[in-house]
């Protein structure tokens, strides 16, 4: 039976910059698992990053609701809201921060998915506590993928 | 919501990483504190890996501000209710 809307869980995807190119197919197979899994999926990034994601599905197949980056972790951080599950996706080491941020606002589960070149090293700079998934590699989405489907099963 | 551009900032250091704007605020600045991601300023909420340096200089507060594309900036603003409002946190 299909769960409706108001039942599901609350799932966050967090951009980082637009200029990864596998964020894009990151964020849907993420929305994708998210809603396998019985959750909303939400996506929050600045204007570019969204509208990326848009673009890859018009009719939000896939993805929720999009929300303004800086808006969705302040109404996070003053309590107004939360979400049960976020996902912060990180090739850079602005996402680090990110991730560090959500870590303390979020009283949900936040795992931080580390990807691109520089994956290995951006991952030890988290030291804070979060669960991470790292997938090294440019273009191959294939560890990425394995990655994000193993997440989603310690989840059921 | 704050808008940083509202602010008459200075910006101190530019693309930097989070090891790095920690190191400068408490290398430069003797009245130093430390807040945790989601801590306004300015009505901005801080993002960063905790826990985040806020400095003060005379009435200013040094600080650091992070976009997704742009890395961190060191800012400085003049805020003497933002330095009250950090020297009076217990």
């Amino acid at each position: 039976m299909e769960i409706s809307d108001k039942e599901r869980k609350k799932g966050l995807i967090i951009l980082g910059c637009p200029e990864a190119p596998a964020q894009v197919s990151l964020a849907v197979h993420l929305a994708y698992s998210l809603r396998r899994s019985g959750y909303l999926p939400v996506v929050a990034g600045n204007p570019s990053a969204r509208h990326l994601l848009a673009m890859a599905d018009p009719e939000h197949h896939y993805v929720g609701e999009m929300l303004d980056l800086d808006g969705c972790i302040e109404e996070i951080a003053a309590g107004e809201h939360d979400y049960d599950l976020s996902f912060v996706l990180v090739h850079r080491e602005s996402g680090v921060s990110y991730a560090g941020t959500m870590s303390v606002v979020s009283a949900g589960r936040v795992v931080a998915v580390v990807f691109g070149k520089e994956a290995e090293t951006l991952a030890s700079l988290i030291d804070f506590d979060c669960e991470t998934v790292v997938a090294p590699g440019g273009h191959n989405p294939l560890p990425l993928k394995k990655a994000i489907d193993r997440v989603m099963k310690w989840d059921v | 919501m704050g808008c940083v551009e509202a602010l008459n900032y200075e910006v101190l250091l530019r693309h930097c990483s989070f090891k790095e704007y920690r190191a400068f605020i408490k290398k430069h600045y003797r009245e130093t504190y430390e807040v945790q991601p989601g801590y306004k300023i300015f009505d901005l909420a801080l993002i960063g890996v905790p826990p985040i340096p806020i400095g003060v200089d005379g009435d200013s507060v040094i600080f650091p501000y992070t976009k997704p594309c742009h890395g961190t900036f060191v800012l400085k603003v003049e805020g003497k209710e933002e330095i009250e409002k950090l020297r009076s946190r217990k």
